[in-house]
């Protein structure tokens, strides 16, 4: 456990040295920033007209949380595109590799240490809604379920690009790789409007279907499960590759 | 030297890389305080061996036994106790000395009031300490290499593997890497590998030279000096008995060309007694030759052979 939280540790502090994490943190907060005066502007001039069914909550958290989702899916792959690659190219694999820890730690502990970066990222999130606290009675609970549907969902990206990153030495590979294994899964959305009798099941298995419950503030143990279970999937592959790599 | 408690032991190590034999049934144990200097042409399966040492590499056949634990069945265990400097130190150009030593101690589970120790030892015993707060990509070669040599030996583990320590360092810092490296003696035993003969000379306490995979020398570096032999040609050859009796002999065998090469004992030097004896019996001395082994002799002796082979067919399987 604890050598979990010494490489978290590790690489939170190299994500935090690198000018990359830094400027992916400040455009992307100028970018939910904009979409969220933008929601807000949009959201006063149409209070006259607005229904009464949408609520600020509604139209500004579900639209902010909405969006985000789009530019998270640009940000992760870039986020995790070095996690194994540069290590394997730099040679430095090999000090994790000497050290008295098991692969399920090193997997662990770089996946916490990107995921503190994350934190950091939606916790700037959280904040914008949170703003209109003061003025507006907010519905937390529905925001709350919105936050915890992308929280679900960055893990999701993030196992998927430690593991591309584990199958590469180019961190460029593996962030186009990651990038479009994650909008493929996300896109079986499409197949499931046809007619054809797996709709249902290319429904289930794309990314963005179980979020589109957790925004509108339904929270249901499965959708979480969908995400829990797609993290510890690529997390259990990226061991396995790991493992492939010694033998 | 003659310790039994051996802190590293090869048992039938053996790797396959698809058809290619990298590592052919290799043996071997260290004991405490000892420096083996591990030779080898390019390719002869120096690296692998030491990938297989330390756990970065799965052997395809036989176990690596550190301290008594299995490095395949106590894996965490086992790599507590080894310390290991690849070929290209493991270093994160971005942290500083401080931040990656603070970050290895860690790794090998030195934490709370133990690290700072750890550290500071770590760095007086490389050198680093006054490049503590600096970042390693603006280091010189050699001070990273030190790094590397801090993060094999901080967690003080009983063997330390150094793999070609002194690439690429200029002839003032290998000078200092090697004292470093003797230094380490005291505390740990120490893996090296090396085609550069005169550095395992400097260094090690034993040899053992790798040629295609298999290990086909492995003694003391003491004997190397002390091993001697006598070649002499005759006229009328004697009988190999009588040779044999003249003192300092301790062995005769004769050779297809008709040469004898007389092996010595330690220290002897026969050659007086050999000329009056030839002429009092007329055997018609016409060669008489003192030779004493080197390491590049025994080097060149095991290996060269069995390179150009190798390397030929290497050539012949581009060619197809």
């Amino acid at each position: 456990m604890k050598n979990i939280f010494a490489i978290a540790d590790h690489e939170t502090r190299r994500i935090f040295v690198s000018p990359l994490a830094w400027s992916i943190l400040g455009i992307s907060q100028a970018i939910f920033g904009y979409i969220y005066a933008g929601a807000v502007i949009q959201y006063l001039r149409n209070t006259d007209t607005a229904n009464q069914s949408v609520g600020v909550s509604d139209y500004v958290g579900t639209g902010l949380y909405g969006s985000a989702t789009i530019i998270l899916l640009l940000i992760m792959p870039l986020m995790t595109m070095r996690l194994f690659s540069e290590e394997r190219k730099s040679g430095t694999l090999t000090l994790l590799f000497s050290a008295p820890v098991t692969l399920i730690e090193i997997v662990l502990g770089k996946f916490l240490g990107v995921m503190v970066f994350v934190s950091a990222m939606l916790g700037l999130l959280a904040l914008m809604p949170a703003a209109l606290l003061p003025a507006v009675s907010l519905d937390l609970g529905r925001l709350a379920a919105g936050l915890l549907g992308i929280l679900l969902l960055t893990m999701a990206f993030a196992s998927c690009g430690l593991f591309i990153s584990s199958l590469t030495r180019e961190p460029t590979i593996a962030a186009v790789g990651t990038f479009a294994a994650l909008l493929l899964i996300w896109l079986l959305k499409m197949p499931a409007n046809f007619d054809t009798p797996f709709a249902s099941l290319f429904d289930y298995l794309s990314l963005i279907s179980h979020y589109q419950n957790l925004i509108t503030g339904l929270f249901d143990s499965s959708d979480v499960a969908y995400y829990l279970l797609f993290t510890a999937l690529f997390l259990w592959l990226t061991v396995i590759r790991l493992d492939m790599e010694r033998n | 030297m003659a310790n039994s408690n051996s802190l590293i032991e090869a048992r039938g190590l053996t790797r396959r890389f698809g058809p290619n034999l990298a590592v052919d049934n290799l043996s071997f144990k260290l004991a405490q305080g000892e420096i083996l200097g591990l030779l080898g042409p390019n390719g002869a399966g120096k690296s692998t061996t030491m990938k297989m040492l330390t756990g970065n590499l799965a052997p395809s056949e036989g176990e690596v036994l550190i301290h008594g634990q299995s490095l395949r069945d106590h894996e965490v265990r086992a790599k507590q106790h080894m310390g290991y400097l690849p070929e290209q130190p493991p270093l994160y150009p971005e942290l500083s000395v401080d931040e990656y030593l603070r970050y290895c101690a860690g790794l090998h589970g030195i934490r709370g009031r133990d690290r700072a120790a750890a550290m500071e030892s770590a760095k007086r015993d490389c050198g680093l300490s006054d490049v503590g707060p600096r970042v390693i990509g603006n280091l010189s070669k050699g001070f990273q290499q030190r790094v590397g040599l801090a993060q094999a030996i901080i967690h003080r583990p009983s063997v330390v593997v150094l793999d070609e320590p002194t690439v690429g360092l200029d002839p003032i810092q290998i000078r200092e890497i090697r004292k470093l490296i003797r230094d380490l003696r005291a505390n740990h035993s120490v893996i090296l590998s090396s085609h550069i003969l005169p550095e395992i000379q400097a260094v090690c306490g034993r040899v053992a030279i790798i040629s295609r995979g298999k290990l086909v020398y492995d003694a003391a570096i003491d004997e190397l000096g002390k091993e001697s032999t006598l070649i002499v040609g005759f006229a009328r050859p004697p009988d190999s008995a009588e040779l044999s009796s003249i003192g300092g002999v301790s062995k005769v065998s004769v050779q297809a060309n008709g040469q004898m090469v007389l092996s010595l004992d330690k220290g002897a030097d026969p050659r007086e007694a050999l000329v009056n004896r030839a002429v009092d019996q007329d055997w018609g001395l016409l060669e008489l030759r003192l030779q004493s082994k080197t390491l590049e002799e025994i080097f060149v002796e095991l290996t060269s052979g069995e390179a150009a082979a190798a390397e030929q067919q290497m050539r012949y399987e581009e060619a197809a």
